[in-house]
């Protein structure tokens, strides 16, 4: 359904001490958007990723996700969540990919990937494991669903945490450097992943160094700056005649991949 | 007497009464562990809570518990707590000694002490757990307890294996002080043998082979289930498996 709004945030500010990360950071995404995070490191792009599903506390702003806003009261001048029961079930409708997996480590392939929908929503198992072993497929690694997440490569690992995050049916899925930490070589096939999701028209917000991805495969790049957004467009524009002087400067450190 | 004689099942055998504290010893320091585990979480639950006050409290009882003797523990509780009892039943008009059930009180002391070793290790266990991994539950919608029940107790369990199984070790051997309240254990029961027979040589070698079976046998037990959990960790982590 393009034109439905599944991401709003506004104003986001957060600090950490003195220091302000993030200085007032607006997004909105509709159904279907892919939307590639740009900056250098420090630039407060992840911890902007992670107020959105309050792994990180906003000091300001508000968050709404699918038109549900996230009810946020002050408490000794800290701003915080007022319901942890909303918080959980507003997480249960986002999907995070984390740039070291996080895969749960006592756990196979296959429960991890059912582990959200058995027990935070609840659902027959059965038909978790059904859902979960297409899912599997579709992310390329079915054969590996009873091995634990230790005896897999980085790519597979990562693959398998894309799997876990779709079987909860996330509004918006949201990918904090999910290439980061991976070997060259095994980029790709992560890569060809998120491409596939992001045509079946999930809506996606990246925080990524993958120029590449940023240009061929988002339909709109953020790039921020010193904890606010510098400028941000279409990939065209951005990387085209659009783009403003910083973030040319960026882009120059990337020349090899352009 | 024959050597046979004396330790066989017959009249003047003592292989039953042997057998029975071998089964007393098991069933003393089972109960102390199971103590200690209990006491264990609740310490290492308040040293991980961040709560100043908690973690005082659980820093004096794990020093406390650990830097005394053990036996003066076991005196402290058996001997201290009777006095009390007595104490209660004179005021309520009970003249003579009330004592406390030595196997209770036996439990208690050695458990106390277990339970500040066991928190070392669950805190220990706790903290090797992959901060990535509990943050991946928060994201996905778990609650608090959800994933304290998913993700953190299966892990505490696998981590704290090996540190538990030289737990239950010392908590077997501490187990043989519980036998100054007269507990017929494995401890009492060789020294009673010995002390009636004047085979002390036999007897205290006899008990002490029989403190080793335990502990060999249970050893192997804990390797077992160090390995069935250790299922999940990369090869090089598997050591000798």
């Amino acid at each position: 359904m393009p034109g439905v709004t599944r991401l709003s945030v506004r104003n986001i500010r957060k600090s950490f001490g003195d220091h302000e990360v993030l200085k007032g950071i607006s997004l909105d995404a509709e159904d279907g958007d892919v939307i590639s995070l740009l900056g250098a490191s420090g630039s407060g792009k992840s911890t902007f990723l992670r107020c959105i599903n309050l792994l990180e506390t906003a000091s300001d702003g508000e968050i709404f996700v699918d038109g549900e806003q996230i009810r946020m009261v002050k408490k000794n001048g800290q701003n915080r969540p007022e319901s942890q029961k909303q918080v959980d079930h507003i997480r249960s409708e986002l999907g995070m990919v984390f740039q070291s997996f996080n895969l749960w480590s006592h756990m196979t392939i296959l429960q991890n990937v059912i582990e959200g929908p058995v027990h935070v929503l609840k659902r027959p198992k059965a038909e978790c494991i059904a859902e979960a072993e297409a899912l599997l497929e579709k992310v390329g690694i079915a054969d590996k669903r009873h091995a634990y997440p230790a005896h897999l490569s980085g790519g597979q690992q990562q693959r398998a945490a894309i799997a876990r995050a779709l079987a909860m049916k996330p509004k918006v899925m949201l990918f904090d450097e999910p290439t980061s930490a991976l070997d060259p070589e095994l980029v790709g096939e992560v890569l060809r992943v998120m491409r596939a999701l992001a045509e079946d028209g999930m809506t996606m917000l990246v925080v990524t160094h993958e120029m590449s991805f940023a240009r061929n495969v988002s339909n709109r790049v953020v790039f921020m700056r010193q904890g606010v957004v510098d400028s941000s467009g279409a990939p065209d524009d951005m990387f085209g005649s659009g783009a403003s002087p910083a973030f040319r400067q960026f882009i120059g450190h990337f020349g090899g991949e352009q | 007497m024959a050597t046979l004689e004396l330790l066989g099942f017959g009249q003047n055998g003592w292989g039953a009464l042997l057998l029975v504290a071998t089964l007393m010893t098991l069933a003393v320091t089972a109960t102390a562990l199971l103590i200690g585990a209990v006491l264990g979480t609740v310490v290492a639950t308040a040293k991980l809570s961040g709560n100043m006050l908690l973690v005082g409290l659980g820093n004096v009882y794990t020093t406390v518990f650990r830097g005394v003797p053990e036996l003066l523990i076991i005196y402290l509780i058996y001997f201290g707590g009777s006095s009390a009892v007595t104490a209660v039943g004179q005021w309520l008009g009970y003249e003579g000694f009330l004592g406390l059930p030595s196997f209770a009180a036996g439990a208690l002391a050695v458990g106390i002490i277990s339970g500040s070793y066991q928190a070392e290790v669950y805190r220990g266990a706790y903290l090797a757990i992959a901060k990535g991994e509990l943050e991946a539950a928060s994201a996905i919608g778990m609650n608090r307890m959800l994933r304290l029940r998913r993700v953190v107790m299966p892990q505490v369990l696998r981590y704290a294996i090996p540190g538990l199984g030289n737990v239950w070790q010392l908590t077997l051997k501490d187990s043989a002080l519980i036998s100054v309240t007269g507990l017929a254990e494995l401890m009492r029961t060789s020294q009673v043998a010995a002390g009636s027979t004047r085979q002390y040589f036999l007897f205290y070698i006899v008990g002490g082979v029989l403190y080793l079976l335990l502990t060999s046998f249970s050893d192997r037990l804990f390797n077992r289930a160090e390995r069935r959990a250790n299922r999940s960790m990369p090869a090089a982590a598997m050591g000798q498996a």
